[in-house]
């Protein structure tokens, strides 16, 4: 392999990593108010995207318009979802909650296949995505540049809500010990509100540049970057900001770089994830930050 | 009310009833008989989930990995040698599996055994983690099961799947396991090791102090769970007469635990007759999915709605009616009973 291919394999990479690691921030803060995973984020990731071909084509929006639109319109899905899925169940065993998350998964997943059909529909890529750029004997595209700027500001602004403000401040509250939190005059409703909103927010931007990245959407787009996103999330450590981060980034990365030196393998990319999970669950739960696993009753 | 009493009436329906599906192997129409088989199978799902899930508490997305190995195992076994030619077109079957064919019985049990050493191998990693993780490490199984299947070309043909499996299954065979099923389960349950499952159910810690050995009874009732689950899989590949790994998907586990959420978890009256309702609901509903016309007002079927249907269906249930029509009892001669004489009692008085 020459070393023009492997920093081609290398921008590939980060880009995948970044865009999983955008959608595994949504399942880790959901997880670490609720101790809930919300199977469904893989399909409103899969909506966002929807959303977001809705708005270029049918609406023939200038793509920066259309890209703040599907943000918004996959908040307001996250934002129902929680309300009308997840809620009614706060005090319910956790294995009910769990049920709910998988049945709306199924819905968004249906009803997706009702409304677009199943048959893949090309995501529009505006002109100025379709640019190459060459550095040094390399060919990446804009894409590329404009999924790493993207993403890096989208996690700055994240750190800034999760640690500046007073939402933040009650996210973590909440996500240390539920209970107490509420005792402390936190109004529960308004902020796991805010966190769906949140991590829906930051899957819709995901969604947008996976549709630029990979101009087919179909349905069950959603299932695969979602599982993987919450296998990067548990690897980081489940519940921490930082750690859904590292841990998609890394899973990205690891993921193109596995294909990139061994290409027989292709077939079994899956199964590398997979297998990581079920390796990090039995060796270190934790994940590399070491988040606390609190044993509850199912 | 006797206890013998109830088992001797317990046989009598028995009776009574494999005549009647010997009858009906006869004389009823496929399309029925194909649904009744359907049922017998998703019970046998259901019954093993009940196992794992509403005796032991151990809540194991990885029903549908079981039937997948189970399936292949029954498939690659009954298949006749030609027909493992003709489907083994671009890679050959290993050797010894493309020159045998067992006959059906044997092929089963084998599928079931099968199954059991996956149940072993992924029940002794996964049945160390609790809850959600639990959920998630038996779906990852299941799918890297599934992964492994369509990339093995030389055993399993891939994505190609498998077509021409004789078509064994029929209901006297199908409804037989089902029966058997519930009986090693219901058996088990009521025996010292169910007392076992179901107090690691309800404290693990509790049952610890008190002498349960955690991992052991949890692999015990994985296992046993794995067997009869593999053993559906092969009933189902010699009704399907045709298998391939994307038949074995997640959704397939979504449907058992819809089933038995629909009959209360826990319930293994609640899971047969939710199987009875959940199946033929499915073919029902298919109408939903082809043009109909009501009194002159045509109404174009949409595809997909199904789907939609039943994922619907079991967010109300979750959300609304948690319990499920069963909620955790049994059916027992003793209420039937009392059921017949209260209606007697109240006839004679009016």
């Amino acid at each position: 392999m020459t070393f023009a291919l492997f920093l081609q394999h290398l921008a590939n990479g980060i880009s995948l990593g970044s865009l999983y690691a955008l959608v595994a921030v949504g399942y880790t803060i959901v997880y670490g108010i609720l101790r809930l995973i919300n199977f469904a984020h893989g399909d409103i990731f899969m909506m966002g995207a929807y959303f977001a071909l809705f708005a270029l084509s049918a609406l023939a929006l200038p793509w920066p318009i259309a890209f703040f639109l599907a943000i918004v319109a996959t908040v307001l899905l996250g934002v129902i979802v929680e309300k009308i899925a997840y809620k009614p169940l706060r005090e319910a065993p956790r294995m009910s909650a769990f049920i709910s998350a998988v049945a709306m998964s199924f819905f968004l997943e249906s009803f997706a296949i009702v409304v677009f059909g199943g048959r893949p529909k090309a995501f529009p890529r505006p002109e100025i995505f379709s640019a190459v750029i060459h550095i040094g004997g390399i060919a990446i595209q804009s894409i590329t540049f404009f999924i790493i700027g993207v993403s890096i500001i989208a996690f700055l602004i994240l750190t800034y809500l999760v640690y500046r403000t007073k939402m933040g401040i009650a996210m973590r509250a909440l996500s240390k010990d539920f209970e107490i939190a509420m005792l402390m005059g936190i109004r529960i409703d308004q902020v796991v509100s805010f966190t769906f909103a949140l991590g829906s927010s930051l899957a819709a931007v995901g969604a947008f540049m996976w549709g630029l990245k990979f101009p087919q959407l179909y349905p069950l787009m959603g299932v695969m970057p979602g599982i993987k996103a919450f296998i990067g999330a548990v690897l980081g450590g489940i519940g921490s900001i930082p750690g859904a981060l590292l841990g998609g980034f890394c899973l990205g990365l690891t993921e193109i770089m596995l294909i990139a030196f061994l290409p027989g393998l292709a077939g079994f990319r899956d199964l590398f994830s997979y297998s990581l999970l079920i390796l990090i669950l039995l060796l270190r739960p934790g994940g590399i930050f070491g988040v606390q696993v609190i044993e509850t009753k199912v | 009310m006797d206890e013998k009493i109830g088992k001797i009436l317990t046989a009598v329906f028995l009776l009574l009833f494999f005549g009647w599906l010997y009858w009906a192997q006869q004389n009823l129409n496929p399309y029925l008989t194909r649904i009744l088989i359907l049922c017998a199978i998703n019970i046998i799902l259901a019954t093993t989930f009940n196992l794992v899930f509403g005796y032991t508490g151990q809540f194991s997305l990885g029903h549908a990995g079981f039937v997948c190995v189970g399936a292949y195992t029954a498939a690659l076994l009954t298949m006749d040698i030609t027909q493992k030619k003709a489907n083994f077109f671009l890679a050959p079957l290993i050797w010894p599996l493309n020159s045998i064919q067992w006959p059906f019985l044997p092929s089963l049990l084998a599928a079931g055994s099968v199954a059991a050493l996956f149940g072993l191998i992924v029940g002794m990693p996964a049945l160390r983690l609790r809850g959600d993780y639990l959920a998630l490490s038996t779906l990852g199984f299941a799918e890297i099961i599934r992964v492994v299947i369509v990339n093995l070309q030389r055993v399993t043909n891939g994505a190609l799947g498998l077509k021409g499996i004789p078509s064994y299954t029929n209901l006297l065979w199908s409804w037989g396991w089902a029966i058997l099923a519930i009986f090693i389960v219901k058996r088990l349950g009521d025996s010292s090791y169910g007392r076992a499952f179901k107090a690691i159910r309800e404290d693990e810690i509790a049952a610890q102090s008190m002498g349960v050995n955690l991992f052991y009874h949890k692999l015990l009732a994985f296992t046993i769970a794995s067997f009869l689950t593999g053993v559906s899989g092969g009933l189902l590949a010699n009704l399907l007469s045709t298998i391939d790994p994307n038949a074995f998907t997640f959704f397939l586990t979504f449907q058992v635990v819809s089933i038995v959420v629909l009959g209360g978890v826990g319930s293994l009256t609640g899971s047969v007759i939710s199987s009875l309702i959940y199946i033929p609901l499915g073919e029902l509903l298919r109408a939903v999915e082809s043009p109909v016309t009501i009194a002159g007002l045509h109404i174009p079927g949409i595809p997909g709605m199904r789907m939609v249907a039943f994922s619907i269906m079991l967010l109300l249930l979750i959300l609304f009616y948690r319990k499920g029509l069963m909620g955790g009892r049994e059916f027992s001669w003793q209420w039937f009973w009392a059921r017949v004489q209260l209606v007697l009692g109240k006839q004679s008085e009016g």
